[in-house]
């Protein structure tokens, strides 16, 4: 029974771990076609800014990790115009130079993993010069649960409900609302989209600040429990790297999915053999998943239902 | 190909026949430096590099062995993504491969001729880990840019299990591979069998590196250069199109994986005898992230780019020191994936055809234009 209710937690925990850290590299992989490897210090930059200004600035922690999720949004979308669309630099050299100097990153996948690579270098290193080596940590809230002889951090299980919600709430945005439906026209057919009047600019730039923003949500809400280093970002970089592979094309449901299987897997293996285990294991699955459905389960999904249709 | 090429220019024409027909088998359009003047400017450079350790010492000449010794880690990733269209963050898994493979038999075998076998053991060791993972991932139809998802997991799968490797269990006759460590005992090079050997350290290790990096940069161009390595070009331009005129296009990629795995091993092997030293720190991701760099500033698509651009940048980054380093190395790396996706060398090369072919002189048909004939 104890043992049930370890493992219980320690999935919850895991699962947590991977929805958040994976969900806003599956919307700007999903959307724009850029994988971004600075995602991870993304997260670094949310959770920075969340502990500066809840120690240094003497903000609440709600407030704080507010904060951390604008100022990211507001990196996000630096990045995107001077990196990722090169818009910045390109109005500056059309008007030193007369000529454009950069091309768009959007859907050339190699490439923007190679350039979001040195922008991640930047940030580490940039961080570390002008922060230091380590910051000082906010305690972790809310206490413990304790049930004969364990305890849980309570904090950790709560996350878990985030998660859901930040899923939910993905979901929302993305099926009901103006936004949403541009987003998803972009993905479908960009110049349809561009012929029917959707700014696509403008949503590859809005999908950029909203994936940025939840890497800074994660940074925010994992600030009171890990330690806060410069290279903190990796930690969380291949949990979500895994779990975009492993959910596939489809943002909300391959997350879920994704986070549930590997949440349990990771749990489970922890809890028999340790963590080093766990995280083997959680490898090994992305690469048997790639080998066996290389769209991911959704994209495994979405193959059988058409075949059904196809019977029917 | 040979006639357009040695019959080119006016400058040309002094060749004798011989040389002429060896320069062939470099010069194709899928090499830069195809002219007299590259060959000249070749040989002066080889043996600038050769004079090299006695103008600043062998304290200075054992530090710049490293970086020559990445350039082969460099090459391997050349071949694998400049020249097949693989982009692999796993290099480095076949340099920790083969390190670790020659540190555990060397240090077993500590004879010159164990040593001697230590070193084929790991480059064999390397390039069999490229053939297992490259066969798994190119025959299970692993798309392109999973093949970088998944190099790079492996990249952390071994960080995360060599890390753990401190305990007495995981001591392999007398090495023991010692967790984050790593293996401190490592012996030098050596080659031959009792009496009849070499051992190489710091001057002589720097020409041995040397020598075999121009024969390796060499033998990369005639490859590149030859009916297979048009065959390697065609698989990176269109893979579906390859297929359609009945190549093998998984077994080229295959082959040629391989082959990157081997020369990454060699660095590899070469890095444990160069520093007597092996840590799970190659597998560490902003290591596997150097060869990204270096080709990609270098100009992944020329050997050449990848050689000059390696032993530059890690010179730059090795005089700098300390903090700044990767600061500057991230920016090169951005602004030159942004503003110059060819790389340095293709670059400097077109700039110079141009503003060679505005003067009187007419100019060698340049690769571009052969091909969109």
């Amino acid at each position: 029974m104890v043992n049930g209710l370890n493992l219980l937690f320690q999935f919850l925990d895991s699962f947590a771990f991977i929805v958040l850290a994976a969900a806003g590299l599956a919307i700007i992989f999903g959307i724009m076609g850029v994988i971004n490897l600075a995602h991870g210090e993304f997260i670094m930059v949310g959770a920075y800014a969340t502990t500066l200004a809840n120690i240094r600035a003497g903000l609440p922690l709600p407030a704080a990790m507010l904060v951390g999720v604008l100022v990211t949004a507001g990196f996000g979308l630096v990045v995107e115009r001077v990196v990722i669309s090169g818009t910045v630099p390109n109005a500056l050299s059309q008007r030193f130079l007369g000529r454009k100097v950069i091309e768009p990153l959007y859907d050339r996948l190699a490439d923007s993993m190679v350039a979001t690579w040195g922008l991640s270098l930047i940030m580490v290193q940039g961080v570390r010069i002008t922060l230091g080596n380590s910051l000082d940590q906010i305690g972790t809230p809310l206490g413990n649960i304790a049930y004969s002889g364990f305890s849980y951090s309570t904090y950790r299980v709560m996350l878990a409900a985030v998660a859901l919600g930040v899923l939910a709430l993905t979901y929302y945005v993305f099926t009901r609302t103006e936004y949403g439906m541009r987003a998803r026209a972009t993905i479908q057919d960009e110049d349809t989209a561009r012929a029917l009047g959707v700014d696509t600019e403008r949503t590859y730039m809005t999908t950029f600040a909203i994936g940025s923003g939840l890497a800074g949500l994660t940074g925010a809400l994992y600030a009171p429990t890990i330690t806060m280093v410069p290279g903190l970002g990796s930690s969380f970089l291949v949990e979500a790297f895994v779990a975009v592979v492993v959910g596939g094309p489809s943002v909300v449901l391959g997350t879920t999915l994704a986070g549930g299987l590997l949440g349990a897997i990771n749990a489970t293996v922890s809890n028999v053999l340790g963590t080093f285990f766990g995280r083997i294991a959680l490898l090994v699955t992305a690469i048997v998943m790639i080998r066996f459905l290389p769209d991911g389960i959704t994209g495994f999904v979405e193959t059988l239902r058409e075949r059904r249709q196809e019977g029917a | 190909m040979a006639t357009e090429t040695s019959g080119a220019g006016p400058a040309d024409a002094g060749d004798s026949g011989a040389l002429a027909g060896l320069r062939s088998r470099f010069e194709g359009p899928n090499t830069v430096g195809n002219s007299r003047g590259f060959w000249v400017g070749f040989l002066v450079a080889v043996l600038a590099l050769a004079a090299y350790p006695f103008v600043v010492g062998s304290y200075q000449a054992s530090r710049f062995s490293l970086f020559l010794v990445y350039a082969f880690l460099g090459l391997s990733l050349s071949v694998v993504w400049g020249y097949a269209g693989v982009l692999s963050f796993g290099q480095v898994v076949f340099f920790g491969v083969a390190g670790y493979t020659f540190g555990v038999v060397s240090v077993n075998f500590a004879t010159p001729a164990g040593i001697t076998g230590a070193f084929l053991v790991g480059v064999f060791g390397g390039a069999l880990m490229a053939f297992v993972l490259g066969y798994f991932m190119i025959y299970g139809g692993v798309r392109n840019v999973y093949v970088t998802i998944i190099t790079l997991v492996s990249t952390l799968v071994l960080h995360t299990f060599m890390a753990q490797t401190a305990g007495d269990e995981w001591t392999i006759g007398e090495a023991a591979l010692g967790g984050f460590n790593g293996m401190p005992t490592i012996p030098n090079l050596a080659f031959g069998v009792g009496g009849a050997s070499i051992t190489f350290s710091s001057m002589t290790f720097y020409y041995l590196v040397l020598g075999l990096l121009v024969a390796t940069y060499l033998g990369l161009r005639a490859l590149v250069n030859s009916d297979y390595g048009r065959v390697m070009v065609a698989v990176r331009e269109d893979e579906d199109r390859t297929r359609m005129f009945g190549y093998d296009v998984e077994r080229v990629k295959l082959a040629v994986f391989t082959l990157g795995g081997a020369l990454a091993g060699l660095s590899g092997v070469l890095y444990a005898a160069w520093g007597n030293y092996m840590s799970p720190g190659v597998f560490e991701l902003t290591f596997a992230s150097l060869p990204v760099i270096w080709v990609s500033v270098g100009g992944r698509k020329t050997l050449l780019g990848a050689v000059t651009a390696t032993v530059g940048i890690e010179f730059l980054r090795n005089s700098l020191g300390g903090e700044l380093a990767f600061v500057i190395v991230g920016v090169l790396l951005l602004v030159f994936i942004l503003g110059l996706p060819g790389g340095i060398v293709p670059w400097v090369h077109r700039t110079y055809v141009e503003m060679r072919s505005d003067g009187a002189t007419p100019e060698p048909p340049e690769a571009s234009a052969e091909v969109s004939d």
